[in-house]
C-alpha cells in the first residue's frame, strides 16, 4: 500500500498541501480579526471610549477587541470563553461545553444508529420486494428534495404528548435524518454487483442470505460509507434543532438559543465552535471507520 | 367501531396491497412505476383518514388528512404569505448570491492553484458542520426580518457551489484542452468554449442540492427568531399551539415548494446538459 510505505516526497507533500491550507486559515483568522474591529468599532465608541475627550487608535483597537458583548467577538474572546468553561467548571456543570457537547452528542449518536439500523433493514427489503421497490423506493428518493427537518416540532409535540422526553424526541429526529440518505445509497449498493456476479453465485446455488451476506453487503461498503458521513453531519444538525423549542437546557442547540436570548455573544460564538469541532469529529471518525473497514477488506 | 365495520377495513386493507403488488408485477416501463408510487401513496391517505377516525386519534397526535387539507384551505391567504416571505424572500435571495458568490469565487481562483489546495480542503470540511447554527448570529447582525434568513441560507449554498465548481473546471479532458492550446485559444476561449460547458452538470448539480439545503436553512433560522410570517415561523408557533393541521398544512407547503424548485431545476439540467450521460440515462 502506497500510504504505509514510507514516502520519499512526503516532505514535499505536506508542504505542497499544508502550507496553502495554512495560509488560507491564517487569511481566515485575520479576516475574523478585521471583522471583529470593524463591527465592534462603533459600539465601542459610543459605549465604552469618550468620544470628547478623544481616543487613539490603539484604545480603539483594544477596545474593540476586549468588549464584554460584542457584536462580533474576537477569536482568542472565544478560545478563551471555551477554555475557561472546559477548565473551571466540573464536567457536570452545565456551565462545562463539553457538558452540552456530551448531551448533544449521545442523542446524535444514538439516532445515527438506530437510523443506519433501520435504513439497512429497508434497503434488504426494497432489493429483495419489487412491489416495496415500486411502491416506497419513489418516496424516499422524493424526500430528499423537501425539508423534512421542518418535521421536527412535530415529532416533538407527539413524543411529548406520549410522554418521551429527554434523549428520546431528539433521537428520533437524528435517526429519520441519518435514515433517508443511508436507505438511497444502500439500495444503490445492494443493486451494485455485476450480472456476472449475480450469476455466478445462482451456478453456486447460493441462498439468497448467502448472496446477501457474500455479494451484496461486500460491494455496498463504498456506497455505504459516504452516505453515513452525510448522514452523521444531518443527525447534528437535526439534534440541535432539537434541542430549540421546548427549552431544553442542555445540549449545544440549546447553549445557542439561551445565548441569543440573552445577547451573550461570546457563549454563542463558543457554543457554535464546539458544534463545528463535534461535527468535525463525528465524520473524521466515520471516515476512520471506512478507512478501516475498506483497507481490511482489500488486503484480504 | 362495530366488527363488521373492522372487517371491511381489513378487506380494503387486503385490496390494497394486492392492487399495489398487481400494479408493481406490470412492465418496466416508467409509468408503471410512477402510477404504482400514486397508488402506494394514495392508499396511505386513505388509511391515514380511516384509522385516524376509527381509532379517535387526538387530532394533537395525528391529524386526518381530510382536517390537513381543511387548514390548508382555511389559511390559505395566510400560508401563501408565509411562502412568500420565506421561500420568495429568504430563499431565493440567498440561493441566488450563494450561488453565485460560490461560483464566482471558483472562477476567480481558477488561475491560483495555491489558493485552489488551501480553500479546497476547508470549504470540504464546511459539510460536516452544522453551518445553520449560525442563525442566532445572523439575527443579532440583521435583524429579524428576511435578510437575516438569506445570510444563513448564502453561507449553507456557497460551499457546496464553490467545491462542485472548482470540480467541474477541472473536469474537461487534457485531449480537448491540448486542443484548444493547438487552436492557440485564450485563456478565455477556452473557459467559454470548453471549460465552463464541461463544468455545468456539476454546477447544476449543486443548484439542485443547494436548492434544498437553503429551503431547510431558511425554515430552520426563523425557529430562531422571525417576524410573525415565514414558513418556519408558522411550524414552530402553531406547534408549541398544538394547532396541529395547520403545522401539517405549512410542511406541506415547503414539501411542495421544494419539489417543485427540484422539478425545475431537473428541466433546466435536461437543456443545458443534455450530452452529459447522467441526463441521457434518466
Amino acid at each position: 500500500m502506497a500510504e504505509r510505505a514510507p514516502h520519499p516526497g512526503w516532505r514535499r507533500a505536506a508542504l505542497h498541501h499544508g502550507l496553502p491550507v495554512g495560509v488560507v486559515l491564517a487569511l481566515l483568522l485575520l479576516l475574523w480579526y478585521a471583522a471583529a474591529w470593524a463591527l465592534n468599532a462603533p459600539g465601542a465608541i459610543e459605549r465604552v471610549l469618550d468620544a470628547d475627550a478623544g481616543y487613539t487608535w490603539q484604545e480603539l483597537l483594544s477596545t474593540t477587541m476586549s468588549m464584554e458583548r460584542p457584536l462580533m467577538p474576537a477569536p482568542h474572546q472565544v478560545l478563551l470563553d471555551t477554555l475557561e468553561s472546559l477548565t473551571e467548571w466540573p464536567l457536570d456543570s452545565p456551565r462545562n461545553l463539553l457538558f452540552h457537547v456530551a448531551v448533544t452528542a449521545q442523542s446524535t449518536l444514538l439516532g445515527f444508529v438506530m437510523g443506519t439500523a433501520l435504513g439497512l433493514v429497508l434497503s434488504v427489503l426494497i432489493v429483495h420486494s419489487r412491489t416495496l421497490d415500486r411502491a416506497l423506493m419513489p418516496w424516499i428518493v422524493a424526500s430528499q428534495t423537501v425539508p423534512v427537518l421542518a418535521i421536527a416540532p412535530i415529532v416533538l409535540v407527539i413524543l411529548g404528548s406520549l410522554g418521551f422526553s429527554g434523549v428520546a424526541p431528539k433521537a428520533v429526529i437524528a435517526m429519520y435524518l441519518c435514515f433517508f440518505p443511508v436507505t438511497v445509497a444502500m439500495v444503490q449498493g445492494l443493486r451494485s454487483p455485476q450480472r456476472m456476479e449475480t450469476e455466478m453465485m445462482h451456478t453456486y446455488a447460493a441462498s439468497r442470505w448467502q448472496a446477501l451476506w457474500l455479494l451484496r453487503l461486500p460491494a455496498a461498503l463504498p456506497y455505504l460509507f459516504p452516505a453515513l458521513r452525510v448522514g452523521v453531519a444531518a443527525g447534528l444538525v437535526g439534534a440541535m434543532v432539537a434541542e430549540l423549542p421546548t427549552g431544553a437546557q442542555a445540549g449545544l442547540g440549546a447553549r445557542l438559543l439561551t445565548g441569543s436570548y440573552y445577547g451573550q455573544t461570546v457563549q454563542i460564538w463558543s457554543a457554535l465552535v464546539l458544534s463545528a469541532l463535534l461535527g468535525l469529529l463525528l465524520t473524521a471518525s466515520v471516515a476512520a471507520v471506512e478507512r478501516l473497514v475498506l483497507r481490511k477488506r482489500s488486503g484480504a | 367501531m362495530t366488527a363488521g365495520q373492522w372487517a371491511a377495513v381489513l378487506l380494503l386493507g387486503a385490496l390494497a396491497a394486492w392492487s399495489v403488488v398487481r400494479l408493481a408485477a406490470l412492465d418496466a416501463s416508467r409509468w408503471a412505476g410512477v402510477a404504482t408510487a400514486a397508488l402506494f401513496g394514495a392508499w396511505v391517505l386513505v388509511f391515514w383518514e380511516i384509522l385516524v377516525r376509527a381509532l379517535e386519534v387526538p387530532r394533537v397526535l395525528l391529524p386526518a388528512p381530510s382536517l390537513i387539507l381543511e387548514a390548508l384551505a382555511a389559511h390559505a391567504p395566510r400560508l401563501w404569505a408565509d411562502a412568500v416571505q420565506t421561500v420568495g424572500k429568504a430563499v431565493m435571495v440567498g440561493w441566488a448570491l450563494g450561488c453565485g458568490l460560490g461560483f464566482t469565487v471558483a472562477l476567480a481562483i481558477d488561475r491560483l492553484p495555491f489558493l485552489q489546495r488551501g480553500l479546497l480542503p476547508v470549504a470540504s470540511l464546511t459539510s460536516a458542520v452544522p453551518l445553520v447554527a449560525v442563525a442566532p448570529i445572523a439575527v443579532m447582525w440583521f435583524g429579524f426580518e428576511w435578510p437575516s434568513k438569506a445570510a444563513v441560507v448564502v453561507l449553507m449554498t456557497f460551499f457546496p457551489m464553490l467545491v462542485s465548481t472548482l470540480a467541474g473546471l477541472r473536469a474537461a479532458g487534457m485531449l480537448e484542452r491540448e486542443l484548444m492550446h493547438s487552436y492557440a485559444a485564450s485563456y478565455a476561449r477556452t473557459l467559454l468554449a470548453l471549460r465552463l460547458p464541461c463544468a455545468l452538470p456539476f454546477i447544476v448539480s449543486a443548484l439542485k442540492i443547494n436548492a434544498t439545503l437553503a429551503l431547510i436553512g431558511a425554515i430552520v433560522a426563523e425557529f430562531f427568531g422571525s417576524p410573525t410570517q415565514g414558513l418556519g415561523f408558522r411550524i414552530s408557533t402553531e406547534a408549541a399551539r398544538m394547532n396541529m393541521p395547520l403545522v401539517w398544512a405549512a410542511i406541506v407547503v415547503a414539501a411542495v415548494a421544494g419539489s417543485v424548485a427540484y422539478a425545475l431545476l431537473v428541466a433546466l439540467e435536461r437543456q443545458v446538459a443534455f450530452w452529459h450521460p447522467s441526463v441521457r440515462e434518466a
